[in-house]
């Protein structure tokens, strides 16, 4: 029983990481670029909505895959354009659209399928055995990816340079809101692949509110893994980890209190937070905008 | 596309008639500078007299609002400053604009990282920088994190990354700013070298004596018109000061020799942490007598701002003793600190000094508010204190239109007035001045250092704290060195060097127990 246990807490685990590892790499790039993101969250719900009612639609779960990671990004195009072009404040920016991402599926949901919970069952996206789908290699390949972009690129040199200092980025010539639009878009659209994991890779439609806070404990997991993608890949784990433990819990009827059990992630969330934060050091350029004349 | 112009030798810069408004200034209202290929160049003139402005248009960070620019005999209009640097022009900002988290190599190669492909090429990168380097003589080490560097060190940096880019024309804007007097010569001997080289060099700063040791030539603005052009070896400290100020100056404080009395600020074995909780004040000692002006010098970041804070009760010390006439005043806050009678010309006046939107007699009310004359039982007496803040404006020649203006409305001068108004206004029994003619003009800075002379005549301690070098000879009757949050000499004035005081700022120098001469 014990080994039963082991891996199916394992196989839990990487089921629950992925999502996370998808929005935190999203948040990281755009973080790294200098642009604050706590809109991870409307990101994922725009996605996982676009993707079920895309594949509601085209019967295809790749092609709805490509929607919602599409939808996604057309939201984070907005925060790019209030944040960067407009100089904005991006605490504002990513709280409106955090609401936007919570409200318009739940519009679109009685529009299109006149239902308020979810939509219809749709096609799922294939699975490659332990209950785990396409996705979950792909989230973890990504890592290395994020890794090798940011510490051996030239890019990656001027993402970070755009974070850490707009001002002397641009006085070498960087064109700093050209790097921070790219990186913004991409934790769009990574946030998105993140939402229709959970619409059509982990279940078969989209309901209200199905993120459950997952944008804001992967924006947690990059601060947690002070802006770093592997560190971060380690916060993701002990956030699915922490989840899985619930639901292991559960479906063994050990007796720990359920509540604490669902409380976990969350409270593992603001530890991360308030705790552990004072050792981490954000991007010097965070939240600042560049100059112009 | 003339390489030279008709008789002289070719020139590296011709700017000429440069006029640069922003709203509600003309910072540069008509300049022209001209710099021979090979020369090092001054370009001297006061705090706010158009400088900076002047070589950001250059530069191509901003663009001139008339004016006729060329480099290298072509006539050019730069968009931005990498058409700048594309013309071999190179500039050493007056704030390094360079990342504390990256390395040497990445902060020099950024923006031109070589190679047009995807990776980047680490090693050949090290490797390029440090063969450039060497070719300099600017000795740094290319894997080194920019942020642990000392200052002097990270310029150099700033200076490789120009040549890295091809720059043949460096500017310098006030470099020498924030260096010790041995970074100085360092980077005396650095520019000599680029000129040996066949580089030319415009070198910015508002100190004569910088001037007369290492420029060729140098160009005077005042108030964003060039007053003149003189060859260095062929003109005195005395004409260009009259050139950059436009009258007569007094080039030293007349100052008679102290008579110290009693204690009457002590701190005991100060120890603190700084804002990263890295160790700031390893246990600081020092006493402040009446009647003397006791400067305190050092590089900045080796204790200064949290010995302020201390003193001035923003900050508590983590052991030690603060004593202010006998009484223990340690980590008390600043409304009982100013009642025991210590008062604090803050660093910055924009942000601890004054509220720049208040009117000035609001700002005058800062910290007097709760005491007789300005209130009576909790409520504010106007019309006392708008004829107080009226008298001290005439006493302290504080000029603005009226007690009603916003403190932001008047110059960095007279705002640093009014704010010495206030504090002085409270007879204090010791002053702590930080900084006091930071950004201030030649005329404000004479009044700043009579009025902290005039304080220290009537009985008061004057405890100074000045990373200008100058200020702290011209004005101390005695010299501490701030070195690593410890103080590492003790002097009486007239009886150290610059040399002395800078090898021991840099930790450096003399043997370990305080040299006291006399
Ligand atoms: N970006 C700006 N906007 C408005 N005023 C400016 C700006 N930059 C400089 N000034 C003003 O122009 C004048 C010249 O400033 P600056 O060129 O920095 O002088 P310097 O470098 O000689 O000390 C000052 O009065 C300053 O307040
Ligand atoms: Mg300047």
């Amino acid at each position: 029983m014990s080994d039963f246990f082991t891996i199916a807490l394992l196989t839990a685990t990487l089921r629950l990481s992925a999502p996370l590892v998808f929005a935190a790499m999203g948040g990281l790039l755009s973080e790294r670029s200098g642009v604050m993101n706590i809109a991870l969250e409307g990101f994922m719900l725009v996605g996982a909505f676009s993707a079920a009612a895309g594949t509601y639609y085209t019967g295809r779960p790749f092609l709805g895959l490509l929607i919602g990671t599409g939808a996604a990004m057309l939201a984070s195009v907005i925060h790019a354009f209030w944040s960067i072009t407009l100089r904005g404040d991006q605490i504002v920016a990513g709280t409106a659209l955090n609401l936007l991402g919570a409200g318009i599926p739940a519009f679109l949901l009685q529009r299109l399928f006149e239902t308020a919970g979810g939509t219809p069952a749709v096609a799922r996206l294939p699975t490659i055995g332990g209950g785990l789908n396409v996705l979950v290699p792909v989230a973890f390949l990504l890592v290395p990816l994020v890794h090798y972009l940011l510490f051996h690129t030239r890019a990656g040199l001027r993402i970070q340079a755009a974070g850490e200092h707009p001002h002397a980025a641009e006085s070498v010539g960087v064109d700093v809101a050209r790097y921070r639009y790219a990186c913004v878009l991409a934790s769009g659209a990574l946030a998105g692949v993140g939402g229709a994991y959970l619409s059509i890779g982990d279940l078969s439609q989209f309901t209200v509110g199905m993120t459950a806070g997952r944008g804001f404990i992967a924006l947690a997991a990059v601060i947690f893994g002070n802006w770093n993608p592997v560190a971060t890949l380690g916060a993701t784990l002990l956030f699915g980890a922490a989840q899985a433990a619930r639901v292991q819990a559960q479906a063994l009827n050990l007796p720990i209190s359920q509540d604490l059990l669902i409380a976990l992630p969350y409270l593992l969330t603001l530890i991360a937070i308030t705790g552990l934060v004072r050792h981490a050091t954000p991007p010097a350029g965070l939240g600042r905008h560049a100059a112009t004349e | 596309m003339a390489e030279r112009s008709a008789d002289g030798p070719a020139l590296a810069v011709e700017m000429r008639g440069i006029i640069k408004r922003f709203p509600g200034v003309v910072a540069n209202a008509g300049i022209d500078l001209i710099v021979a290929k090979g020369e090092i160049h001054a370009l001297l003139g006061e705090n706010g007299a158009g400088k900076s402005t002047l070589m950001n248009v250059l530069f191509g960070i901003y663009h001139p609002d008339e004016g006729e620019i060329r480099v290298d005999g072509r006539g050019t209009r730069f968009t931005g400053p990498r058409d700048a640097v594309g013309a071999g022009l190179g500039m050493v900002h007056q704030h390094f604009m360079l990342i504390p988290r990256f390395t040497v190599t990445e902060n020099v190669i950024l923006g031109s990282e070589g190679s047009s492909t995807f990776r980047l090429d680490r090693q050949a990168a090290e490797r390029r920088v440090a063969d450039l380097a060497e070719a300099y003589g600017l000795r740094v080490d290319p894997h080194a994190r920019l942020g642990d560097l000392p200052v002097g060190m990270q310029q150099r940096v700033e200076i490789l990354r120009a040549l890295y880019q091809g720059s043949r024309t460096l500017i310098l804007d006030e470099p020498t700013a924030l260096l010790t007097p041995q970074e100085v010569d360092e980077l005396y001997r650095i520019l000599q070298r680029l000129r040996e080289g066949g580089g030319t060099i415009i070198f910015i700063t508002h100190k004569l004596r910088e001037v007369a040791a290492i420029s060729d030539r140098v160009t005077v603005i005042r108030r964003g018109r060039t007053v003149g052009t003189r060859v260095t070896s062929e003109t005195t400290a005395t004409e260009l000061a009259e050139l950059m100020v436009g009258r007569e100056v007094v080039l030293r404080v007349d100052r008679p020799p102290a008579t110290p009395g009693e204690p009457v600020l002590v701190a005991e074995d100060l120890v603190a942490s700084g804002i990263r909780g890295e160790a700031a004040l390893r246990g600081l000692s020092l006493t402040l007598r009446r009647g003397e002006i006791l400067g305190i010098c050092g590089v900045e970041g080796n204790g200064q701002a949290e010995l302020v804070e201390i003193l001035a009760g923003l900050r508590k010390a983590d052991k030690g003793r603060v004593i202010l006439k006998g009484q223990p005043i340690t980590n008390v806050d600043p409304k009982a600190l100013r009642r025991a009678g210590l008062s604090y010309i803050p660093e910055d006046r924009h942000n601890r000094g004054l509220v720049l939107d208040f009117s000035l007699t609001e700002n005058v009310l800062l910290g007097n508010a709760d005491e007789p004359p300005f209130s009576h039982g909790g409520r504010i007496d106007g019309d006392t204190t708008q004829a107080l803040t009226q008298s001290l404006m005439e006493q302290f020649d504080v000029r603005a239109p009226s007690p009603a203006t916003p403190a932001r409305a008047l110059s960095g001068g007279n705002q640093q007035k009014l704010i010495i108004a206030r504090e002085l206004h409270r007879q204090p029994d010791a002053l702590l001045a930080v900084q006091p003619t930071r950004g201030l003009d030649v005329g404000a800075i004479e009044f700043v250092h009579k009025q902290l002379v005039q304080e220290r005549d009537q009985g008061r301690g004057v405890l100074l704290i000045s990373f200008d070098l100058d200020e702290i000879l011209d004005l101390s009757d005695r010299i501490l060195v701030l070195f690593q949050g410890r103080i590492v000499g003790e002097y009486l004035s007239g009886h150290v060097s610059r040399t002395e005081l800078g090898l021991r700022m840099g930790g450096r120098g003399g043997d370990e127990h305080a040299a006291v001469a006399d």
